[in-house]
């Protein structure tokens, strides 16, 4: 038997299996996207908690953050897929439905990926929003600016420009935990990888590409996000 | 609350701890001797070495730890060569494909971090180093390193957690550590939050012991930033006489 090549492994037409992981690496990029925006609302809150919620919400968001850091990420894609699956199928089960029912798994990928990053997102912009100069707010106060005008035009503005290069991180974080939800057979990069080494039994070859495609992604990421910080640091000056 | 079933739990996961600090152990270790000699590559005056340093840096942070451990334990079975090789008695047990592929991710996160803290060494102390006419290597052995790894102790810290943390992904490849008797569990009993409280208490017992090392570690290791405790009154004291 001849060995293909790695261009007919990757070709689009009939044996190749370019179309499949190029849906896979698609996928990956949703689920990356959805759970680092979940990460971010999430983020936004539990920085507005420590930077201005009283002792309880203080204590809640520190809590969250700790123990989110010190726990796998892959305990937590557990958790929310099949504690979820339990959850549904005791619902399902309430309405007469028989049997074992599923949590989708995108859904608990996307979940799962957003509450470990909101994490990190928490801690980037609570740094962020502490670099904010006072006096910049204190300004905008004299100028007479409402509080939520003050918030709209200055604090946030500013937050987002200190958080850029921590929400790049944060975003590369998130990119490669994506990979993750393949066990609970999402179909995206790393899965249909699997499914491809499978089926041809060349694993090599396979998760090489796979991890080609992943460093791609994450090189293409970096280098809009370094445009995007330079574009937002403009009017700065550096010493 | 069905306390037998959380005791239960907490006896077969807790069975599964030497595991997942074997693991993250070994892998540790591997990783930071891989990471100092990554790091002084990073510093190197052969240009290739330099390159070469910073490709695997590159690699193995731009992809996922889940691939890399694919490709070491899935992916070189594929070769005849390797299956017949001397090395097969280790690449065929899934405990060393776990550490190898830990070790080697660590190693290129590590040594960014070791890369900072040799770089933090004032160059006035090198410079004194030499004065004394010390060797390079023995400047290395004395100066550079002992302040470069101080600096990067905290830095390093984190890691170490990240490291822990990842030993859950051998549970993919069918080692029973923490989260792969935890996922077992809940698949059996379909109990996911009982088991993920116990499992998640036991994973941050072992970071806060981790954290409290380090931080013990970092103690010993900065004396200039401590006030001398008692000595300073009694040279006070012994001048007044």
């Amino acid at each position: 038997m001849t060995q293909p090549g790695i261009l007919e492994l990757l070709s689009f037409g009939p044996g190749g299996w370019g179309n499949i992981l190029l849906a896979g690496a698609t996928m990956t990029i949703l689920i990356a996207l959805s759970g680092y925006a979940t990460g971010a609302v999430i983020g936004v809150f539990g920085a507005w908690a420590k930077v201005r919620g009283g002792p309880a919400t203080r204590l809640a968001a520190d809590v969250y953050t700790t123990v989110l850091r010190g726990i796998p990420d892959l305990l937590v894609i557990y958790l929310l897929y099949f504690g979820g699956s339990a959850a549904i199928s005791a619902i399902g089960h309430f309405f007469g439905a028989e049997g074992f029912i599923g949590f989708p798994g995108f859904l608990a990928g996307m979940l799962a990926v957003g509450i470990t990053s909101g994490a990190q997102h928490t801690e980037v912009f609570r740094g962020a929003f502490r670099a904010v100069h006072p006096g910049e707010i204190e300004a905008a106060i004299a100028c007479g600016m409402p509080r939520w005008l003050r918030f709209r035009r200055i604090v946030a503005p500013l937050t987002l420009r200190h958080a850029l290069p921590g929400l790049g991180n944060v975003w590369q974080v998130v990119l490669k935990e994506s990979a993750l939800v393949s066990i609970t057979g999402v179909a995206e990069l790393l899965r249909q990888s699997q499914i491809a080494a499978g089926s041809t039994g060349l694993p090599f070859d396979f998760y090489l590409i796979a991890g080609g495609i992943y460093l791609a992604i994450s090189t293409v990421s970096s280098a809009v996000l370094h445009r995007a910080e330079h574009h937002f640091s403009r009017g700065v000056r550096r010493s | 609350m069905d306390w037998i079933f959380l005791q239960e739990t907490f006896v077969s996961l807790v069975s599964a701890v030497p595991l997942t600090l074997l693991l993250a152990a070994n892998s540790i270790v591997l990783g930071a001797v891989l990471a100092v000699g990554i790091a002084v590559a990073r510093f190197s005056a052969i240009a290739p070495l330099r390159w070469l340093a910073q490709a695997y840096v590159f690699v193995f942070r731009g992809t996922p730890l889940l691939v890399q451990l694919f490709i070491i334990y899935y992916g070189l079975s594929q070769f005849p060569a390797i299956r017949h090789s001397l090395l097969w008695p280790i690449l065929r047990e899934p405990y060393w494909c776990a550490v190898l592929a830990l070790a080697l991710n660590t190693a290129a996160y590590a040594s960014e971090i070791v890369r900072g803290g040799l770089l933090s060494v004032p160059f006035g102390q090198i410079e004194a180093a030499r004065a004394c006419g010390m060797s390079r290597f023995m400047i290395f052995r004395r100066i550079t390193l002992p302040l470069g790894v101080r600096q990067a102790l905290p830095g390093y810290g984190n890691e170490m957690i990240a490291m822990v943390k990842a030993t859950s992904l051998a549970s993919i490849i069918t080692l029973m550590e923490v989260t792969g008797v935890a996922a077992r569990i809940i698949s059996e009993s379909y109990r996911a939050i009982e088991v993920f409280v116990v499992a998640g208490a036991i994973y941050l017992a072992i970071n806060f012991l981790l954290t409290r090392l380090v931080q013990f570690v970092e103690f010993r290791l900065s004396p200039h930033l401590r006030q001398p405790v008692a000595v300073l009154p009694a040279i006070i004291e012994g001048e007044a006489h």
